[in-house]
C-alpha cells in the first residue's frame, strides 16, 4: 500500500494556521476510504473530494495535489471540503505557483507546499492581490456586492 | 451604461499592478514563456506571427464615446495607427510590445477599459445582443444582467484554469441576434406564466473544430439564483470536463458525451448544494445595476427619412434597425467597405466613431459580432447628417447583412493558429459583387469565413461559410452551406472536396447563382437552401 | 537549410538566427545546422529569443532566403493584406513572394 504519499512540514512554505502543522503521512483517497485510521489523505485532480466527506471528522490534513498548475479541478475539491465543513489543515502542492496563490486561498487552502520554492516578498504581494473580492467563496470574504449594500456574508449551512 | 464604482476600479487596477509585475518577471526570466503564457493570456496577450497581440474588453459590447477614444489614442501610441474588431465583440491591437503592454492596460483602466480574461482558459468577456436597450422586440435589456455575471465571472477563484475557454452569451429577445446557443453557455432571459422575469439557460454550445448547438438545459431560472445556477454549471465542468485532449475539452463534449439529461442531472444536484452556501450576490446588487442602463431621454420627432438622395435611402434601409421609440433608430456603421478588411478601423477612424456617438446616440456605440459598430439611439432626423459625415470617413457602405458584410478572421496574415488566409478571399469577394451589382440582387447572405479549425469566423454558423485549410503547405478552402447563428440555429454541411482561393470565390459565384435560379418569393438564400437542399448546389459545383 | 526563428521577448519581433546574433531580416539568416536545437535553447535561456523553433528554407540564387512554410513566409514579410507594413513596403513584388 502507497502510504508514503505526501508533502512533510518542512515542504510547506506558507501557513494560515496557529495549529501544529500536521506531520503525517499521507494516503490516496481510496486507501482513506478502505482505511478507519488515516488523518491525512493526498487528493489527486481526478478523485472525487465527495467520497471524503463522510471521513473529514477524522482527518487533520488533505493535501491537494495539483501536478500541473493549469488543471484547475483542485480549486473545485477544495471549495468542495470547505463547503462541507472541513476545518482541518487543506494544503495545495505540486506545481503550485505565484500567480495562483491569491485564488487557491480564496478557495480554502490554508497551507501550501510548492514544488519550487517561491520568492518570499511575490508571495506576501501575490496573497494580498485583492483588497476586495467579487464572488462569495469559503474564505466568508464580504464581498464587493455585500459592501456595497452593507450587508454581511451569508452564512452558509 | 455601467459606470465603475470604487470597487470596480480597484479590482482593475489590481490587475494592471499584477500584470506589471508578471511582465517584469518574465522579462527578468524569472517566468519562463511556458509559465507566463496562461498568464499573459488570461490578459488578452499573445503573441501572433508578426509581434504580441492584445485582445481588449468590451463587455456585451457596449463602449461610451471615451472609451472608444481611448481606444483610437492606443492605436495610434502603441500600435501601428488601427485596431481590428472581433467576432466577441472586442478589439485587437496587431503590433503590441511586450514591455509596452502593462502601460497599455493602464490606459485602458483610466476609461474603465481591461483585457482580463480575453483568452485563456477562463470566463470570457460576456457577449449580447447588440441592440440591447435599443430594440424594438426585447423584454428587458439583457446587459444589467452580462454586467452581474461579468462581476461574477472576473478572477473567480474556482473558474480560472478550466479545461478550456468559457464563453456566455446574455440576450433578452426571442430573435437572436448574438450567437447565443453556438456559446458555452447561452442565457435569455425570459418572462414565465406567472410574469416573472428569469432566465433561460442553454449549455454546450460552440463552434470550433466539433459545432454543437446548446441544448436548453432548464427554462427558467429565477433572477434571485441566477449566479448560483451558472456556478452549479461551472462547477460540474470544472471537475469533469475532459482534460486529457485539448480538442475535446470545451463543455460542449461534456454535454453531449454525458447526455444533455445526465449534465442537468449534475447541474442540479450541484445547484441544490449550492443554494445553500452563499454564493447569489445580494438581490440589491442587480437593482443597482439596472439604472446605469435606463434609456436615455428620448425625444418625439420626425418618423421618416427624405429619401430623395438614393444612396442614402439604400443606407437607411440596409443599415439601421427599428427602434423602440420611433423617432429613432440604431444605425450600422459598416466596417466593411468594398476591398476593405472586414473589422479593421483605423484610429481616426475609432476618434471619429466616438465623436458621432457624443453627438448622435447619447453618448453610446456597440460592437457586433459581424465586426461592425453600433450607434444605437440615432434620432431619424439625424441621419443624413450622421451618413454624410460617415460617407466621407469611408464608413458608409451600405452593407448591412448582404454578402459584402461578411466575418472574416484575420488569418495566415496575423494569427500563428492559422492555416489559410481569411482577408484577402473577403476583399476580393466583396469586390467582385460589388462590381457585379450582385450585392443587392442576393439580400440577405450570411458569408462567414475562418482561416483554421477553430472557427472565430464563424463559418460553421454562416449561409455560407468558408474553412481555410492547410493542404500540403498551400491554402486550401472548404465551402459549407445552410448554417445560421440566429434564433433558427443551424450548423453548415460541406459542400464536398475543397477549392483553390480562385476556384472558391468562383464557388460562391455559383452557389448564390443556383440560388438566384431557385428562389421563390421572399426566400434568402439560406430558406432556398433549405428547402431545395444541398444536391442542386452540389451538382452545380462539381457535376 | 535549416533557419532558427522566433520573437523578440520585449517586441515581439519577428528574428532570424544570423549565427552571430538575431536579426529582422530573413535575408540575414544562416544555416544552424547541427548546432541548431542547442543554438535555440542557450539564446532562449538568455533571453534573446521567445518561443524559438527551427524552420527548413532554401538560400535562393540571388542569396536570399526562402521559409519552406507560406506562415514563416508571412512571418518574414509582414500581413498580405497590408503591404504599407511590411518589410518592403515598396516592392509590389513582395506579395507574389510569399504566395
Amino acid at each position: 500500500m502507497d502510504n508514503v504519499l505526501g508533502t512533510s512540514p518542512d515542504d510547506v512554505q506558507f501557513r494560515f494556521r496557529d495549529d501544529e502543522v500536521v506531520d503525517h503521512a499521507a494516503v490516496t483517497v481510496d486507501s482513506c476510504c478502505d482505511q478507519t485510521n488515516a488523518t491525512a489523505v493526498r487528493i489527486e485532480p481526478g478523485d472525487d473530494a465527495r467520497v471524503l466527506l463522510p471521513f473529514l471528522d477524522r482527518l487533520a490534513l488533505i493535501e491537494v495535489n495539483f501536478p500541473s498548475f493549469g488543471d484547475g479541478r483542485g480549486y473545485s475539491s477544495a471549495r468542495i471540503l470547505r463547503e462541507a465543513g472541513f476545518t482541518g489543515e487543506l494544503r495545495a502542492v505540486g506545481d503550485v505557483g505565484i500567480d495562483q496563490l491569491s485564488h487557491m486561498r480564496r478557495c480554502g487552502f490554508d497551507a501550501f507546499a510548492p514544488d519550487k520554492p517561491l520568492n518570499e516578498e511575490d508571495a506576501t504581494r501575490a496573497f494580498a492581490t485583492w483588497e476586495n473580492v467579487y464572488q462569495a467563496s469559503v474564505d466568508n470574504r464580504r464581498t464587493i456586492p455585500q459592501i456595497r449594500h452593507g450587508v454581511n456574508p451569508k452564512a452558509r449551512s | 451604461m455601467y459606470k465603475y464604482d470604487q470597487y470596480d476600479q480597484a479590482m482593475v487596477d489590481a490587475r494592471v499592478a499584477e500584470f506589471r509585475d508578471q511582465a517584469r518577471r518574465r522579462l527578468e526570466g524569472s517566468l519562463s514563456e511556458d509559465e507566463f503564457k496562461p498568464l499573459r493570456l488570461m490578459n488578452g496577450l499573445y503573441l501572433q506571427l508578426h509581434a504580441y497581440m492584445l485582445r481588449v474588453a468590451i463587455p456585451y459590447g457596449t463602449l461610451n464615446s471615451e472609451q472608444m477614444h481611448a481606444l483610437g489614442d492606443i492605436a495610434d501610441k502603441y500600435d501601428r495607427g488601427y485596431g481590428h474588431f472581433t467576432t466577441r465583440q472586442n478589439l485587437q491591437y496587431n503590433w503590441i510590445k511586450l514591455e509596452d503592454a502593462a502601460d497599455i492596460l493602464a490606459d485602458l483602466s483610466k476609461v474603465e477599459m481591461h483585457a482580463i480574461q480575453t483568452s485563456g482558459n477562463c470566463i470570457r468577456n460576456i457577449s449580447s445582443d447588440h441592440f440591447a436597450g435599443a430594440s424594438a422586440d426585447e423584454l428587458v435589456d439583457p446587459r444589467p444582467y452580462a454586467e452581474l455575471m461579468r462581476q461574477w465571472s472576473s478572477f473567480h477563484p474556482e473558474f480560472t484554469y478550466l479545461p478550456r475557454k468559457f464563453k456566455i452569451c446574455v440576450i433578452a429577445s426571442e430573435k437572436d441576434r448574438a450567437a447565443m446557443r453556438l456559446h458555452d453557455i447561452g442565457v435569455q432571459i425570459v418572462k414565465n406564466d406567472e410574469g416573472e422575469i428569469g432566465a433561460r439557460f442553454y449549455a454546450g454550445g460552440g463552434m470550433g473544430r466539433t459545432p454543437m448547438i446548446a441544448p436548453m438545459i432548464r427554462d427558467f431560472v429565477p433572477l434571485d439564483q441566477l449566479i448560483t445556477y451558472a456556478e452549479a454549471c461551472l462547477r460540474v465542468y470544472n471537475r469533469y470536463g475532459r482534460r486529457d485532449n485539448k480538442y475535446k475539452a470545451r463543455i460542449k463534449i461534456l454535454v453531449h458525451e454525458l447526455g444533455r439529461d445526465e449534465y442537468v442531472r449534475q447541474v442540479e444536484e450541484e445547484f441544490a448544494h449550492m443554494l445553500d452556501q452563499g454564493v447569489e450576490p445580494p438581490r440589491e446588487e442587480l437593482e443597482r445595476i439596472k439604472p446605469f442602463f435606463a434609456d436615455p431621454d428620448f425625444e418625439d420627432g420626425p418618423k421618416h427619412v427624405d429619401r430623395s438622395d438614393p444612396d442614402f435611402a439604400l443606407w437607411v434601409d440596409r443599415n439601421t434597425n427599428r427602434h423602440k421609440h420611433d423617432a429613432y433608430v440604431s444605425a450600422v456603421i459598416s466596417l466593411k467597405p468594398v476591398g476593405g478588411i472586414p473589422g479593421d478601423a483605423t484610429g481616426d477612424q475609432m476618434r471619429l466613431m466616438a465623436k458621432l456617438a457624443k453627438q448622435y446616440s447619447f453618448d453610446e456605440l456597440r460592437i457586433m459580432h459581424t465586426q461592425n459598430v453600433v450607434l444605437p439611439h440615432v434620432k431619424i432626423a439625424d441621419l443624413h447628417a450622421l451618413w454624410t459625415q460617415l460617407e466621407a470617413a469611408g464608413l458608409g457602405a451600405p452593407n448591412m447583412d448582404s454578402i459584402e458584410d461578411m466575418i472574416a478572421c484575420p488569418g495566415l496574415d496575423y494569427c500563428s493558429l492559422a492555416n489559410a488566409r481569411s482577408i484577402p478571399l473577403a476583399q476580393r469577394i466583396s469586390e467582385r459583387f460589388d462590381a457585379s451589382g450582385k450585392t443587392e440582387k442576393l439580400g440577405e447572405l450570411k458569408l462567414k469565413i475562418s482561416g483554421c479549425i477553430n472557427a472565430c469566423g464563424h463559418h460553421h454558423a454562416g449561409h455560407i461559410g468558408i474553412l481555410g485549410v492547410d493542404k500540403k503547405g498551400l491554402e486550401n478552402y472548404q465551402l459549407s452551406l445552410g448554417g445560421s447563428e440566429a434564433e433558427d440555429t443551424s450548423l453548415a454541411k460541406i459542400t464536398g472536396p475543397g477549392f483553390t482561393e480562385d476556384g472558391v470565390i468562383e464557388a460562391i459565384d455559383t452557389v448564390t447563382d443556383v440560388y438566384l435560379q431557385s428562389r421563390e418569393d421572399g426566400e434568402r438564400f439560406l430558406d432556398t437552401y433549405r428547402r431545395i437542399g444541398m444536391t442542386p448546389f452540389k451538382e452545380a459545383l462539381y457535376g | 537549410m535549416r533557419v532558427l526563428t522566433g520573437n523578440d521577448l520585449k517586441t515581439g519581433d519577428v528574428i532570424w538566427w544570423t549565427g552571430e546574433g538575431w536579426s529582422r531580416h530573413v535575408d540575414d539568416a544562416v544555416d544552424a545546422g547541427e548546432q541548431a536545437e542547442q543554438t535555440l535553447a542557450a539564446e532562449e535561456a538568455a533571453l534573446r529569443v521567445n518561443v524559438p523553433y527551427v524552420i527548413d528554407a532554401s538560400r535562393e540564387e540571388d542569396g536570399s532566403v526562402r521559409p519552406a512554410h507560406i506562415k514563416d513566409r508571412i512571418r518574414a514579410l509582414g500581413p498580405t493584406v497590408r503591404p504599407d507594413l511590411t518589410l518592403k513596403p515598396k516592392d509590389p513584388e513582395a506579395i507574389d513572394w510569399v504566395i
